[in-house]
Order: C-alpha cells, then structure tokens, then sequence
C-alpha cells in the first residue's frame, strides 16, 4: 500500500445490510466516517475489550483507562462499551464527513475544533477538523463519538490488541474510519474532571499466587522503589528499580506456564517486575507475586515513563 | 489441589498432573457457573476468574470435584488433514529411529486431547502424543514458522494457526482454518476437544 491510497477501514453497517448490497440508512454518498489526517504517535480503537477467550489463548484488550472511554461514550450518548478510539500523546487530526458529537476524557488534553479551544463534549459538523493536543500529564486520551465506532467485531469486540493482532491495525493517515448510527442523546456538562496524572504511584497489590517464590515478598515489595520504563506498553509496565530476590529453595527453578489476570505482577529471573495490562498474553511461565487492585489499573495505563512507583501489599 | 489467591476476582488452582487439570476444568466447565468469566486450563493449574462475589461457587464446585474421574461432558472430535512434509521430518524419524512413513502412522493413529491453549489465539497443546515422537525442541528456533505448521515438542504436538517464530520440530502442514476471529466460534480447537490427524497425499 502506498501512502498516497486511502485505506477504508471495513464498515459493519455496510455489511450487515440483507441482501449483501453496500448501502447507508442514510445518502449513501454521505457515509458516517472520519478521515483521519494525521495519526500522532499511536491511535488506536478500544472498548471494553475481548474478556472470556483467554482459553483459547486470547488476550482481554480493550481500553486501558476504562473509566474515561466509558465516560466519553456517556457524554456522547453512546452505551459505555461503544467504541472509541484510544490516543496515545495527542496528535490525532480526523475531519468528520457527517454531523456528530464528540468527547475526549483521560488526563487534560488540548482539542481543537477547526483551530478552536473546545470543552468537551462539543459538535462538528461535515467537515470539521478535530485536531487533539499532547495531553499535559498522562498518556492516552479517549475520543468517543456519536454512534460509536463501528469496524467489524472479533470475538464481541473491536479494540486493538497489540499483542495477538486482533481488531483493526492503528490509524494511519488516510484512514477512514466508519461510524454506527448514534442511538442516545449526549449528556451536557459543565466541567471535566481529568485523569489524574500524578508522579508517584502507590500501587495496592494482593499478594499470591506466587508469593512464596519469594523471601517476604510482602516486605520486599513494601521496601522497593521503582521507575516505570519506557520498555512499557499496552502489554504490560516494565520497571526499573529493586530486584525481587526469590527464596533460596526457588533460585533456579522453572515454573511450568500457567494462567494469567490482568494486573499480575510477574517477576522475571532478573528480579524487575512487570505490571500486565489489557493485551497481556493469556499464560507466562515466571512466578507472579501479586495482583494490583482493579482500581489501580486506569492510573497504570496512564503512568508515563519515569513515574515512580510503590507498592502497598496486602495480604 | 491447592487455591492460591489471584486477585480479589480470581483463583489459582493447583494441581499434579494434566489428566487432574482436565478433570478440574471439566468439572468446572460443566457446572456452568453464571459468574465464571475466564476458565484458564495449563500444564499444572486451572485459573478461574469471576465477576465480583462469584468466587464462593467456585469453591463450592472444587470442593466436591472427583480429580481422579473426569467429568462426563460431551467432547468433540476434529479431525485435521495434514500434509506430512515437514522440514524436520526425516529429523524426527532419524531420533525415533523410524522411518518417515512410520513416523506419519504413528502420528495419524493416536488420538489427541486439547489440555490448553496459549502462545498465541487458537494455538492448542495436543496431550497423547506417541512415545518415540516426544522429542525436544530445535536447538534453535526459526524466527518464522509458516501458518497451518503441525510439529512436535516434549509431550505435546500442535499446529500453528499463524505464522510465528518457533522452536517445535515441524513434520507436516495443514490447510484447517485454525483460528479465524470473524467466525462465530474462532478457535477450532479448545481445551478438551478430542483431535485426530489424517494424512492428505
């Protein structure tokens, strides 16, 4: 493919016409779309993810600050699991090809309609250019749109998935991205709170299932610090900082694979824990010490490198 | 068996041996527990996460499971056609001290098990691999083993649903639609589906 072709992101809405025939509900020469100009670092669609497959060896995915895609699908008047797009560090530009509402949540982030400041959530009409700033702290904004994004599902999901290849391939430019027709009415506010973004984390962790691979590993990890490493991604957080020293008995041993939860924190022969986040593969074969509350994980997905890092374990 | 603590919504279970993981999976799968989100099975253990407060039931359900019987449940049987080609099929005859076309009879003539998947989506560790075929991995692993590859490593034979890198010794190839996530059911293949290979010419 040459930049120059634009690539169309395959619509549900067209194929699930009866009769096979590609058709809109409205003037077919007026799809619901965006085209995307200009794709930032990483852009990529997100819902509340894939959960129930893991034994057939498929990640969970979907959006890692699932508060704010949920949030920005209730103040377009989307339901919560609709999906948006996920925009790591700003620089996503879209032009709307038909009128919609639209939110963007997670830690403050600058968004322009046609070069102008806007509050979300804010209308474009056909036409309208969206521009998205470098968010201020943080990592990933959400835009939600009216009627959801509406690429084909797999396996009941369209997020992205980093690690398995699922769901559409980040946006590029001259990508047109297909809309579903909205179906609630938006929700009006006055004021967003953003994800905050803050430059320690104290992280609460449930210890188990492997804890005892590891001399009082309530007490080293009470007693570590780490920095979050720009190894991380939608896989996992790579930290840098204090080894987990394995008991003595452990030094050396193998441990056969085995299943794997979102926000385990597995610890490699090195000793550097890794926090597994949304596309985490679905078994690993390293001890896992602990397991990070759910309420943690929105902050995780949002923690940039060099943000420090605590744990607080708990039985 | 042993339940470790995974979280506040999950369980690890422990166990000793594979036919013991099978038969937790199997019980739990059949209990058809409504809160249930993942049943994970691996080599030793079976994690089993919920949606908050379904993990009582869990536990209710382990607590009289029988490891040592296999919950009756209705397991299909898929067959694949396999093309034995492979690039390391004289490699796996010569270790065997057998030859190709032996190595293809033995290989067609068992009957397989799924014990669990992983490495990637709808990639299944078969379990009842024949003795002589249960032979370790290559020295060193290709960085692309084609899609549909059917191999051998340790006790176990698979297929490749895509094109990875891998280190298992590959003896044939198949044309089965592995894995395909537009499909109702994406996997053809899942923990505790009987399998047979039958040889293509």
């Amino acid at each position: 493919m040459t930049p120059a072709e634009p690539r169309v992101l395959h619509s549900d809405i067209a194929s699930r016409t009866p009769g096979g025939h590609e058709s809109y509900a409205r003037d077919p020469r007026v799809p619901r779309s965006l085209t995307v100009l200009g794709a930032g670092p990483q852009t990529l669609v997100q819902d509340l993810g894939r959960p129930g497959h893991a034994h057939l060896g498929v990640p969970p995915s979907g959006a890692l600050d699932a508060p704010s895609l949920k949030l920005a699908n209730r103040l377009v008047g989307n339901p919560e699991d609709a999906a948006g797009l996920e925009v790591l560090l700003g620089g996503l530009v879209v032009r709307a090809n038909a009128s919609c509402t639209v939110a963007v949540t997670g830690p403050h982030t600058p968004a322009r309609v046609n070069g102008v400041l806007r509050d979300s959530p804010f209308h474009l009409a056909a036409g309208d250019t969206l521009a998205l700033g470098a968010p201020s702290g943080g990592l990933r904004a959400y835009v939600a749109v009216s009627g959801g994004v509406a690429v084909p599902e797999e396996l009941g999901s369209r997020a992205s998935d980093v690690l398995s290849g699922l769901g559409p391939a980040p946006l590029a430019e001259g990508d047109e991205v297909p809309l579903g027709e909205p179906a609630g009415v938006p929700v009006g506010v006055d004021v967003l709170v953003p994800t905050p973004a803050p430059d320690e984390l104290v992280v609460p962790v449930l210890l188990g299932p492997r804890d005892d691979w590891f001399a009082d590993a309530g007490g080293q990890l009470l007693g570590g610090r780490w920095t979050v490493s720009d190894r991380s991604n939608r896989v996992g957080i790579r930290l840098t900082g204090t080894s987990l020293e394995r008991a003595p008995e452990r030094v050396g041993r193998e441990l056969a694979s085995e299943g794997l939860v979102t926000g385990a924190v597995q610890v490699p022969p090195d000793g550097l824990p890794v926090v597994f986040l949304a596309d985490h593969p679905t078994t690993g074969g390293y001890p896992v010490v602990g397991v990070v509350a759910e309420r943690a994980l929105p902050l995780l997905g949002q923690a940039r490198p060099g943000t420090l890092l605590r744990f607080a374990p708990q039985g | 068996m042993r339940l470790r603590q995974c979280g506040t919504n999950a369980v690890l279970v422990e166990v000793d041996s594979l036919d013991e993981v099978e038969a937790v999976r199997a019980a739990l799968a059949s209990a058809r527990l409504p809160d249930v989100v993942e049943l994970v099975p691996a080599a030793r253990t079976v994690l089993v996460s919920t949606r908050p407060g379904g993990l009582p039931a869990v536990r209710e359900v382990l607590a009289s499971a029988d490891l040592a019987h296999r919950a009756a449940t209705a397991t299909e049987e898929v067959v694949i056609p396999v093309t034995y080609d492979g690039p390391d099929l004289e490699l796996v005859a010569g270790a065997a001290g057998l030859t190709p076309a032996e190595v293809v009879e033995l290989h067609t003539g068992a009957e397989y098990q799924v014990a669990f998947c992983g490495f990637a989506p709808g990639f299944a560790y078969l379990t009842g691999l024949p003795e002589p075929l249960r032979q370790p991995r290559l020295d060193s692993p290709r960085t692309r083993v084609p899609t549909g590859s059917v191999g051998v490593a340790g006790e176990f034979t698979a297929a490749y649903p895509r094109a990875t890198p891998g280190g298992w010794r590959l003896i044939g190839r198949t044309d089965a639609p592995l894995f395909d996530p537009r499909r109702p059911t994406p996997a053809l293949l899942a923990p505790g589906h009987r399998v047979r290979f039958e040889a293509t010419p």
